[in-house]
């Protein structure tokens, strides 16, 4: 006899059913609401490079995790055992029923229950062999399993030091989930031993619990709690963390298409904001977790609240925007960029809301009051700049260390450049701190009043000592002008031979500043410089890794105590080998530091200016004029 | 009166009877390193506006306490929340976010009209 069909696989096709249909609306409403540009952009993708690249990726990072495998190979195998496990369950479950089933192009739910239904299965030759591998294959997951269920009360079971809170629906999903293999083992297992038929993980737990329980009424209570968790998850999955399974494929193939966050809310922002897991490396990465002891503002915090709809002013502005989050996320969410939407959003105009329980939400486009309103700063004079070659701005920051802007004067004048400095008497902020603060149009304003400076000036090259300043003039100025941090500019110095220098035969140590590192990119030139002119040793936070001083412009929270404990570890952790100096590329790190740390803490133009042999003949007049005017300034 | 040569000049009395306190509040509140602050002037000091124009952040926090809101008002947009002030304050406080916190502050009670 073949049965066909049970009542207790109602609530799994319920639930199977309704998840497909949410899926696809979604990914509807999601198409319908990006720009033309990036509907553009997805279409080429569709039938180009990106749809392949997408499908390998998708395959290397949504199933087998190769990115949290990397970092921490305990949590990626928990992660890999739950998500590459139950795909190959479901791909060989459906390819068993497929072959060994009464008929061709079965219904899904005979393939996830296939032993219900075909319980004389398997029991010599090839048909064994199959059991083999889905036993083998339960089997793995059911290891991940015991992982998760453990780490849940212990997180340092998988190296984790901290992990994810949860909400009421996110626990109900998560008991679902957990209950799902338990009971398909449980399930199997006592059909199996009702009818002495199973593999070695089904077949000998059924054999035995047949011995002292009645296996053939047993089992089928444990097929229904079978497809009610299956059920009860597919149904809570949209307004759940878990909600990243479905999401992460259209994240993934986004992304390839070439769609950028940019500085809306939209389509990619929620995609990314529903693609986060919660796994929990954002908040191990963060300093002001394990340095400042702050755990409720990590970038996982904040996808949820925004998923939540919470009132996000008090994350989203808590944080010190070093990066160190997104280079960790195994996703490759843009967390920088979604915290700043968040911030320019401010509280009043988040208007985002969940309907239908959450299940949908309804975005309402506020326009800005502050778009319009009268200019904040009409009392700055009329822009008027000199023109040269090489400009040099050397920003508010540089301005409280004296000693960079002196270097920086002393090397521009030996190299014999035709420059001229920008803000020697103090000239007005770049704008970025204002961004960071949400503030775009104030920073608009000073942009504009910047920007027609150095168009006068009729510059090529912009050089600027803060690295805060170089990611605002590269990224949000619209110049025809070269922008480059004075560590690219001494390097390219060095490669023409325009300076000379002697090598200090000092110990460096080189920490990368956020602004240039992680949100520049700029990690060899300023390590190329100190390699030229002294011994530059190696540390445990290099390049992507590198710490942040805790003196970000980005934390608008943060109490000058716990900036001061995150300087204090960041200092101890780069000067375990005891430097003689410890070398930095912004003059926002070397003050954070050296109100730390008994080593001297110096930039990197400093450094260069020590060791320069200063030519005896100037080449030309230009730079004999700039060299005159820095000594009427002394 | 004028015909006597002299004037009768405004009032200097500061009346905290009659000065609205709410703003000051809302900052002491979210940002209790305001209440650290000595008037020592540091961050007028180092200012990039001041370079400009007379704007003192010293000045802006003493009206703030005051409750003289309309002066501070006036005032507080013109900051370009560079930042030097918070690195120079000898007593570590978070005077961004005290500006940043002050617009917020005017923009709810301009919102609710209080």
């Amino acid at each position: 006899m073949n049965m066909q069909f049970d009542p207790f696989v109602i609530p799994f096709n319920i639930g199977l059913y309704f998840i497909l249909i949410y899926v696809v609306t979604r990914s509807v409403i999601w198409f319908r609401d990006l720009s033309k540009p990036d509907k553009l952009r997805l279409q080429r993708g569709f039938f180009g490079l990106a749809f392949g690249l997408s499908l390998k990726e998708i395959f290397m990072e949504s199933l087998l995790h190769r990115k949290i495998l990397k970092t921490n190979f305990r949590l990626g195998y928990m992660h890999m055992s739950l998500a590459f496990g139950w795909f190959l369950l479901i791909l060989f479950g459906t390819i068993e029923a497929d072959i060994f089933g009464s008929k061709h192009l079965n219904a899904p739910y005979k393939a996830i229950f296939f032993r219900f239904f075909n319980p004389h299965h398997g029991r010599m030759g090839f048909e064994a062999a199959y059991g083999f591998l889905m036993d083998l294959i339960l089997a793995f997951i059911l290891s991940g399993l015991v992982l998760a269920v453990t780490k849940r009360f212990y997180s340092k079971v998988v190296g984790m030091k901290k992990t994810t809170r949860l909400k009421i629906t996110d626990k109900i999903a998560l008991t679902s989930l957990w209950l799902i293999f338990p009971s398909r083992l449980l399930a199997e297992s006592f059909t199996s031993g009702a009818y002495g038929t199973g593999s070695f993980l089904t077949g000998s737990l059924g054999a035995w619990l047949a011995t002292f329980l009645p296996a053939q009424q047993m089992a089928y209570p444990f097929w229904w709690l079978y497809s009610i968790s299956l059920g009860t998850f597919f149904i809570l999955l949209p307004i759940t963390r878990y909600m990243h399974i479905p999401t992460e494929l259209f994240l993934i193939f986004m992304r390839n298409s070439g769609i950028k966050t940019g500085d809306q809310a939209g389509t990619y922002s929620e995609v990314q904001t529903y693609s986060c897991s919660s796994c929990g490396i954002c908040i191990d990465a963060c300093q002001l977790n394990f340095s400042a002891g702050i755990t409720n503002i990590q970038s996982a915090y904040l996808m949820k609240a925004i998923r939540n709809n919470d009132d996000v002013s008090g994350i989203a502005d808590n944080c010190l925007m070093c990066g160190r989050c997104d280079q960790k996320c195994p996703v490759g969410i843009e967390l920088s960029p979604l915290r700043m939407i968040q911030r320019r959003g401010g509280e009043a105009e988040n208007d985002i809301r969940n309907i239908y329980k959450g299940y949908f939400r309804s975005r309402q486009t506020i326009i800005s009051e502050k778009a319009i309103g009268p200019s904040n700063y009409n009392f700055l004079p009329e822009p008027d700049q000199e023109k040269t070659d090489i400009l040099y701005f050397a920003g508010c920051m540089t301005h409280l260390t004296p000693t960079i802007k002196n270097s920086m004067i002393k090397i521009l004048d030996d190299s014999g450049v035709k420059y001229s400095f920008m803000d020697e008497q103090g000239g007005v902020c770049c704008g970025r701190p204002l961004m960071l603060a949400g503030q775009d149009k104030e920073a608009r304003e000073l942009i504009n009043f910047n920007s027609q400076m150095i168009w006068k000036s009729g510059a090529h090259t912009l050089v600027t000592s803060c690295p805060i300043c170089y990611k605002v003039f590269k990224e949000s100025y619209y110049l025809d002008v070269e922008v480059l941090h004075h560590t690219q500019f001494i390097k390219r110095l060095i490669d023409e031979g325009s300076v000379k220098m002697n090598f200090l035969r000092k110990k460096v140590v080189y920490h990368s500043p956020c602004e240039l590192g992680r949100g520049s990119g700029i990690y060899d030139e300023p390590k190329d410089v100190l390699h030229h002119v002294s011994r530059l040793e190696k540390c445990n936070f290099e390049d992507e890794n590198s710490l942040c001083c805790g003196g970000s412009l980005a934390n608008m929270k943060i109490s000058s105590q716990n900036k001061k404990k995150i300087a204090f570890d960041a200092v101890n952790e780069l000067t375990k080998n005891n430097p003689d100096i410890l070398a930095t590329a912004c003059p926002l790190c070397k003050k954070t530091f050296s109100a730390v740390t008994e080593t001297r803490v110096a930039d990197i133009s400093e450094i260069v200016a020590e060791a320069l042999i200063t030519k005896s003949v100037k080449k030309n007049s230009a730079s004999h004029t700039s060299s005159i005017k820095q000594l009427a300034n002394i | 009166m004028d015909k006597f040569g002299f004037t009768i000049s405004t009032g200097r009395q500061i009346d905290y009877e009659s000065n609205d306190r709410r703003i000051a509040e809302y900052i002491f509140e979210r940002e209790p390193s305001f209440r650290l602050c000595i008037e020592c002037g540091g961050c007028s000091a180092t200012c990039t506006t001041g370079n400009f124009t007379d704007f003192s952040l010293r000045e802006l926090n003493i009206l703030i306490k005051r409750g003289e809101n309309e002066q501070v008002r006036e005032k507080l947009n013109k900051c370009m929340l560079c930042g030097k002030c918070t690195l120079v304050c000898p007593r570590g406080v978070n005077t961004r976010n005290i500006v940043v916190l002050a617009k917020k502050a005017f923009q709810k009670s301009d919102e609710y009209a209080i």
